[in-house]
């Protein structure tokens, strides 16, 4: 979610600030009519480029040297990193999903079976700031003071790796959880509309031939097993619509 | 003390598909109604136009359509003996909040149940004796029939403007439709949608195994289509957005674009938003409904009196409405008495993960509802005899989407990042089809909703709590329904065929479905439901319950299809009978 301007959405989020705050979601009477104004929408609200919002600037380069081998550069597609997966990831925590809003967040919080879901009282900006301190921490011993963006490709690899399959042990957080959470985050940067920081270029959708924001494919529905050749869009149009002229 | 408004005939509580079909029903009838309603009003210009839309991450992943467990939630166990902790965040389930309920998400599969699962106790009894009802089972008949609900069924998919093919049309069979349906009176609005390369695949497997293939009923309009009330719908574009988001093209049913323009301008009906309602107020002796009190954003309370009260609010917010009100008996676990949050059911997943060579499924060309269908091992559409096993589920193979964040299906062993990840990933997404199972969940005297001890809402009041595990019959039925899903899997020329089984239990995590059913069944015995045929409460007859939470057990289909069907049965009894003279209505 875009950072900065606090959303009608996002006040609603959790009903018992806006209890509280007292303010500006109004409970309406409708009758007679369908309400209806000009700009009542809500579009989503593009991030904005530029510096880190939420990691400090060394959290941001560890960030920036893990996506960049999660998604590597090669012949398919850019990596992670050039596509903007680590920006993402910085807008996101600093929004609604950041601070879990919407979630239900109310105690007593306890470990249950893994049917009964996340019950954890962390939240995901909560999650990478431990996770990453004592990531941090556990790479100025293992590494000899080295951080993910000093290190080689391999090195990395191999401390992902590590991660993913538990041998590597974090003190003072879940290693596990916070590869798997990064691991999705990134993903989802990837793979979701460029508006919101990552998929640039439409590096994601272009990998896989996904053809992004179209809405209509009654021309094509019928092409069974043919190839689709239909050119890629976002929300916002495509950088050569909106770069025209400049 | 909640300030006192002035009273209305009838107050209905959430304004999704049911509170729209009742409002509507109602008010044609005259009555001054007001809907209250827990989330915002929402509309295709203003909410998911098609110039935004199309935002997974928004809608999809960050769920912005849906309820916020923030606001409301559940919570949960797999058995009597665990602690329940509440579902912090939503994955099995998603249920609705704002105008138009989970009906402005829903993927639009429109059907109806089987003639002989509205009968299912009798029927298994009669063919294959007492003793194929397992010990703890607790399927009952429903107290009414596929023939008391034909012509509701018909009303809610003329209104929804059903895509489809009918294969029985008065007791007629119909070359191309579903050889197992009840008779309908006449066929469907519009004609089939499209197929997609896979659901073509699937349709030619399944008629050379000797199955019967047809297309699912699709409340996504295959053509422009002007419903009974007048409103128009466009044609689906087959954009790929349907389930989880709104649909910006008026072409999936749903109460915005099939009834809400008619029943906005009718001046004896309101719609009050972001307005929760707390309980159902009753009079002295418990048994008159007086009306309801609910608190609006700005977090005043306010009572709303009525002369009738509807419970529209979805399956397991009906279900917590009614214990919080005392409406009802709520059911014993322990001594198996009582009937409000009894029978609580899901719905079985279970099938097969395809994978092709050098295929071009597209899959981001699809629809909430593009899908051929087999019905040949639902319900007891087939032998159970030396099965082991009762109830059974809908075989089908479709395309509603190839969005990317969730839809990455690689072949098993795949590694899960790095460039062999998206060598896998590329290969994946055109080559992966799957064939899926949506079975019967049929109902255990262990499987039940109470109010939870611990956790509250906001407000402070008690959440629902599940207690719910798939039992041994449904684990047959599934990996039967695997087998047969793997046969046609194989059949449809698929390199690798690999099974998706029922989970071992039942978990909260991944989404599986919005068929939350049960827990105020509906029958002919108070004794075993909580709601008499009419959807009118036993013990408060002001108090009509409407939705999923009457099924007393779950069948191999979506529900909503039946839901709507029992929107206009109730209203039907509420305007043509309950009217006349106000109190108990007896069976006719
Ligand atoms: C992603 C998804 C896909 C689905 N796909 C299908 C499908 O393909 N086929 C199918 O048959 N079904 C499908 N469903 C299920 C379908 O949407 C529901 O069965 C249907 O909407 C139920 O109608 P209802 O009126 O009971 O509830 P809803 O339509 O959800 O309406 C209930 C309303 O009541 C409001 N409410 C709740 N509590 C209160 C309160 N205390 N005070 C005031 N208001 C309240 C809610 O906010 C909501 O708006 C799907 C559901 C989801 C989420």
């Amino acid at each position: 979610m875009p950072h900065g301007t606090l959303r009608r959405r996002q006040l609603l989020a959790s009903t018992s600030a806006v209890l509280l705050a007292g303010c500006s979601v109004r409970a309406r009477t409708i009758s007679d009519t369908r309400p209806w104004s000009a700009g009542a929408g809500e579009p989503p609200i593009a991030i904005t480029p530029g510096p880190w919002v939420f990691f400090s600037p060394e959290e941001g380069a560890t960030v920036d040297a893990l996506v960049e081998r999660l998604i590597p550069h090669d012949a398919l597609s850019v990596s992670g990193r050039e596509a903007g997966c680590s920006v993402f990831i910085d807008r996101q925590l600093a929004g609604a999903y950041g601070s879990s809003e919407r979630l239900y967040m109310r105690p007593p919080f306890m470990a249950g079976t893994p049917m009964q879901g996340m019950q954890s009282a962390l939240t995901p900006a909560a999650q990478y700031r431990q996770g990453l301190a004592a990531l941090h921490a556990y790479c100025r011993v293992a590494y000899v003071g080295r951080l993910p963006h000093e290190m080689t490709a391999e090195q990395r690899d191999a401390l992902l790796k590590g991660l993913e399959s538990r041998q590597v042990k974090l003190d003072g957080a879940d290693g596990h959880g916070f590869f798997e959470l990064l691991l999705t985050n990134t993903m989802e940067g990837f793979f979701a509309d460029p508006l919101y920081g990552g998929n640039q270029g439409f590096a994601g959708w272009k990998m896989i031939g996904f053809p992004g924001a179209r809405y209509d494919y009654r021309d094509e529905i019928a092409h069974r097993n043919q190839v689709i050749d239909v050119a890629t869009v976002g929300i916002t149009g495509r950088p050569d619509w909106t770069r025209k002229g400049t | 003390m909640a300030r006192k408004l002035p009273g209305v005939d009838a107050v209905i509580v959430g304004l999704g598909w049911t509170g729209a079909i009742l409002a509507e029903r109602l008010t044609a009838a005259g009555l001054k109604v007001v809907a209250i309603e827990r989330g915002p009003w929402r509309d295709t210009a203003t909410d998911f136009p098609p110039s935004y839309a199309p935002d997974e991450l928004r809608y999809a992943i960050r769920q912005d359509l849906f309820l916020r467990p923030a606001q409301e939630t559940v919570t949960f166990r797999n058995k009597t003996s665990e602690t329940a902790l509440p579902i912090r965040s939503f994955g099995s389930f998603l249920p609705g909040n704002g105008v138009g309920g989970a009906g402005t998400h829903w993927n639009g599969q429109t059907w109806r149940f089987l003639e002989k699962d509205f009968v299912v106790k009798s029927h298994v009894t009669e063919r294959y004796g007492k003793s194929a009802i397992p010990e703890g089972m607790t399927i009952q008949d429903w107290g009414v029939t596929y023939a008391d609900l034909e012509k509701s069924y018909d009303s809610f998919e003329w209104t929804a403007g059903v895509s489809g093919r009918a294969g029985n049309i008065a007791g007629t069979r119909q070359q191309g439709g579903n050889p197992f349906e009840g008779p309908r009176s006449r066929d469907f609005p519009l004609p089939p949608l499209e197929l997609s390369h896979a659901s073509s695949l699937f349709a030619k497997a399944a008629r050379e195994l000797g199955h019967s293939p047809f297309p699912c009923p699709a409340a996504n309009a295959s053509r422009a289509y002007t419903n009974p009330l007048g409103v128009t719908l466009g044609p689906c574009t087959y954009c790929g957005f349907c389930e989880r988001f709104g649909c910006g093209n008026y072409s999936k049913g749903s109460p915005q674009t099939t009834i809400l323009p008619v029943l906005m301008r009718r001046p004896n009906f309101e719609a009050r938003t972001n307005a929760e309602v707390l309980k159902v107020l009753t009079d002295r002796s418990g048994t008159r409904a007086t009306g309801v009190t609910y608190v609006d954003a700005q977090g005043e309370e306010l009572e709303q009196p009525a002369e009738l009260v509807l419970l529209c609010a979805y399956q397991f917010c009906n279900v917590r409405l009614m214990l919080l009100s005392g409406i009802g008996t709520p059911y014993d676990p322990a001594a198996g008495t009582g009937v409000v949050g009894r029978n609580y059911c899901y719905q079985t997943g279970a099938g097969a993960q395809l994978f092709f060579e050098n295929t071009r499924m597209n899959p981001f060309i699809g629809s909430g509802a593009l899908q051929q269908v087999i019905d040949d091992f639902n319900g007891d559409n087939f032998d159970h005899t030396g099965l082991g096993f009762i109830g059974g589920g809908s075989i089908s193979c479709g395309q509603t989407n190839g969005r990317p964040i969730l839809y990455r299906p690689t072949e098993p062993g795949s590694p899960r990042w790095g460039s062999a990840w998206k060598q896998a990933t590329v290969a994946g997404y055109q080559n992966a089809a799957s064939v899926g199972s949506q079975g019967s969940s049929y109902a255990y005297r262990d499987s039940y909703l109470d109010l939870d001890p611990t956790y509250t809402d906001r407000f402070g009041r008690p959440l629902l709590r599940m207690t719910f595990d798939w039992h041994d019959n449904e684990h047959k039925a599934a990996a039967y329904a695997t087998q047969r899903c793997m046969e046609i899997g194989r059949a449809m020329g698929a390199k690798q065929v690999l099974a998706r089984n029922l989970s071992e239990h039942y978990s909260i995590v991944p989404y599986q479905s919005t068929h939350t059913v049960g827990g105020a069944a509906m029958g002919a015995d108070p004794k075993t439901s909580a709601v008499k045929r009419y959807l009118q409460s036993w013990d408060v007859p002001n108090v009509f319950a409407v939705g999923a939470h009457a099924f007393p057990q779950n069948h191999g289909y979506n529900p909503t299809g039946t839901v709507g069907a029992l929107a206009y049965w109730a209203a039907e009894a509420i305007t043509s009978q309950y009217l006349k003279s106000p109190g108990a209505l007896v069976p006719t």
